[in-house]
């Protein structure tokens, strides 16, 4: 590969100038922690569009049900069961937004102008007459309050206990692990399909239902996170320093491990919320006139074949949110912690 | 090996134990009648149902009994179902269930194998963008919200396959496919990373450096030395399955055990809830530590006896 027939001489080469004040220069300016990810996860797209989408959804989800007239549990039966039209749109045949309906035989009609109504209900309306807009935002209102107090209440439990079983260590901690193994060791879905059964179906039973068993992989984390600082010099120099364990925990171990804590609660939302749909489905949801999308769909469900849009509208808000969620952890997951990418 | 096999033994016990106490007490809790228009009797009759079903005895009492009976394997009499016992009544169920998940396994495995593979050979190409893409919806989309979009397209519009219940093997095509999306997808991602490293290994290079066919490289040597891991995930996604089968099940109408155990739970009908849920308890912590031998034979590597990482 070399060229052997180049000699090369003494004199190609000359001596560097080494400037001793300008060895030590930092050309790029220091980047925090958070900054760095910053850099990290703006390169990925997906994460990022996710992260728009999901902001829109969540202002959409408090101002959708203010931008219709008809309120979530309005009941109107002269007005049940309608199909999506939106101004505008309705003249669009290619998309849904038309007010057609197709009978059995797979001819359409206008379900507005045979049914004589002057109204738009821009996702339609459900059998009792209740407008679809305001309720799928409703419902994804309640959905996200569930998982967002579901994934925090994990959080709070999962690092307390956590933090507590790897520092104080020994009897306390093996007595600790051994608890989680076994809560671990029985399936979720039991214990949150009990706990709903004896405290009723509502949105706080709903939540506590979901972080009996939820907190468990944070926990772990945590205290693999905790064990790990425990050895290292920060901690051995600030108890030197007469520094108190719960400052130690909490002001030194915890802030150094967010980035671990967030991926991990990022991906407990879209898990609560798969929980949640799940209990409406079974039937062990939010009860009328309240609506969470897991119940929308159920709704949906029971007149799929004569009403499809009653089920596919929530379940598309749902699948995107879920998709949206999970894009977005993933990133979070590569820009925290570059270590963890699998 | 044995002292840890041992060992998993007893947390299964203890943690069967604790499902059992929790489940007989918790349906103790649960307000209301298990029997139809209970108030509307008189009050001999309403002592005469009690009796019959053991009732009336003390909590403890009830509790000792329930738990005597199910370590000999009778898990009580359903009150809905004409009395039927309970294990008679799940019993009929298993198959169901057992080939409904058997298939999703086997579909969602394959398929997600082929995925991840292929998305890793065409590496940062459209084909790893789309396969990484269907991971991504696969995994984050809940089961039950593909069945019902499958069963409305494929069945209800377009009548390809029939749209519920469970008589034939046509029937067992749509809920296998709505329930083996997310291993399907979790195989798909688990296979793509690990066939990346694999390709990217000095084995790989070295068998290039020797001449062998870019087929040969990819399937004898790429392929099946990614595949080791992979089929340690699997065991745990067999797991996650009994979640996604009690509403899958609901939906097409199939008469499995999640089918069984939604009723139940629609119908107050404590012994069968209860038995169902011992029932999953077990299959979930015997399949969870047969996956965990499973991996020590598989994969060397892997430490049985720390679990602390």
């Amino acid at each position: 590969m070399l060229n052997k027939d180049l000699t090369i001489s003494k004199d190609m080469f000359e001596p560097a100038h080494v400037d001793p004040n300008k060895s030590e220069k930092i050309a790029k300016a220091s980047l925090n922690f958070w900054q760095d990810s910053w850099l990290r996860i703006k390169k990925n797209k997906a994460a990022i569009v996710s992260m728009v989408i999901l902001i829109l959804l969540i202002i959409m989800a408090f101002v959708g049900p203010l931008l219709t007239p008809y309120g979530y549990s309005d009941q109107n039966t002269k007005h049940n069961n309608l199909p999506p039209r939106i101004q505008g749109l309705e003249n669009v045949h290619w998309l849904p937004f038309d007010g057609t309906l197709s009978r059995r035989d797979g001819t359409e009609y206008n379900a507005y102008e045979v049914r004589k109504v002057d109204a738009y209900y821009w996702f339609g309306t459900d059998n009792l007459g209740r407008d679809l807009f305001a309720r799928v935002w409703k419902g994804t209102q309640i959905s996200l309050f569930i998982a967002f107090m579901a994934a925090l209440i994990d959080m709070l439990i999962g690092v307390s206990y956590g933090a507590i079983s790897g520092y104080v260590g020994g009897k306390t901690d093996s007595i600790m692990q051994r608890i989680i193994e076994v809560i671990v060791g029985i399936p979720n879905l039991i214990i949150v399909v009990l706990m709903i059964l004896v405290l009723k179906p509502g949105i706080i039973p709903i939540i506590i239902a979901l972080t009996i068993t939820g907190w468990t992989s944070m926990a772990r984390v945590v205290r693999a996170q905790v064990l790990k600082f425990k050895a290292q010099e920060f901690v051995l120099a600030s108890k030197t320093l007469g520094a108190s364990n719960f400052s130690i925990i909490f002001k030194h171990m915890i802030p150094n491990m967010f980035g671990i804590i967030i991926i991990n609660t990022m991906f407990s939302i879209p898990n609560a919320i798969f929980f949640e749909a799940f209990l409406s489905f079974i039937g062990l949801g939010l009860q009328e006139p309240n609506a969470s999308l897991g119940s929308l769909v159920n709704d949906g469900y029971k007149s799929m074949i004569a009403f499809p849009y009653q089920m596919i509208i929530p379940s598309i808000m749902i699948a995107l949110i879920m998709v949206c969620f999970n894009l977005v952890a993933d990133g979070l997951r590569d820009a925290l912690d570059p270590k963890m990418r699998d | 090996m044995a002292k840890y096999i041992l060992q998993r033994v007893i947390y299964m016990i203890i943690t069967l134990f604790i499902v059992a106490s929790v489940t007989f007490f918790l349906m103790k809790l649960i307000p209301g009648s298990p029997f139809n228009n209970f108030e509307k009797l008189s009050d001999v009759q309403q002592n005469i149902l009690l009796e019959k079903y053991g009732l009336n005895d003390p909590v403890p009492v009830q509790y000792v009994t329930y738990m005597k009976n199910m370590v000999q394997g009778d898990l009580g009499v359903s009150f809905q179902f004409d009395n039927t016992p309970v294990t008679e009544l799940l019993a009929k169920r298993v198959g169901p269930s057992a080939i409904l998940g058997l298939e999703a396994m086997v579909f969602g495995g394959l398929f997600g194998i082929f995925l991840g593979a292929i998305a890793a050979l065409r590496q940062n190409t459209w084909v790893d963008y789309t396969s990484t893409f269907l991971a991504v919806v696969g995994k984050s989309i809940p089961s039950f919200i593909f069945a019902g979009l499958l069963q409305y397209y494929i069945a209800v519009k377009l009548g390809w396959l029939p749209v519920m219940f469970w008589k034939g093997p046509e029937y067992t095509i749509l809920p296998a496919i709505a329930l083996a999306m997310f291993p399907l997808s979790i195989a798909a991602r688990f296979m793509r990373t690990e066939m990346v490293e694999v390709l990217g290994s000095d084995y790989i290079t070295l068998a290039r450096a020797k001449g062998a066919s870019y087929w040969q490289i990819s399937i004898k040597h790429a392929l099946r030395n990614a595949l080791i891991p992979v089929v340690t995930v699997l065991g745990p996604l067999a797991v996650s399955l009994m979640t996604g089968s009690l509403v899958i099940e609901q939906i097409f109408g199939v008469p499995g055990i999640g089918e069984q155990f939604v009723k139940s739970i629609n119908m107050n009908d404590y012994p069968v809830i209860m038995g169902t849920n011992i029932l999953f308890a077990v299959l979930f912590v015997v399949v969870t530590l047969l996956v965990d031998i499973l991996y020590g034979i598989i994969d060397p590597r892997i430490r049985l006896s720390g679990g602390g990482n």
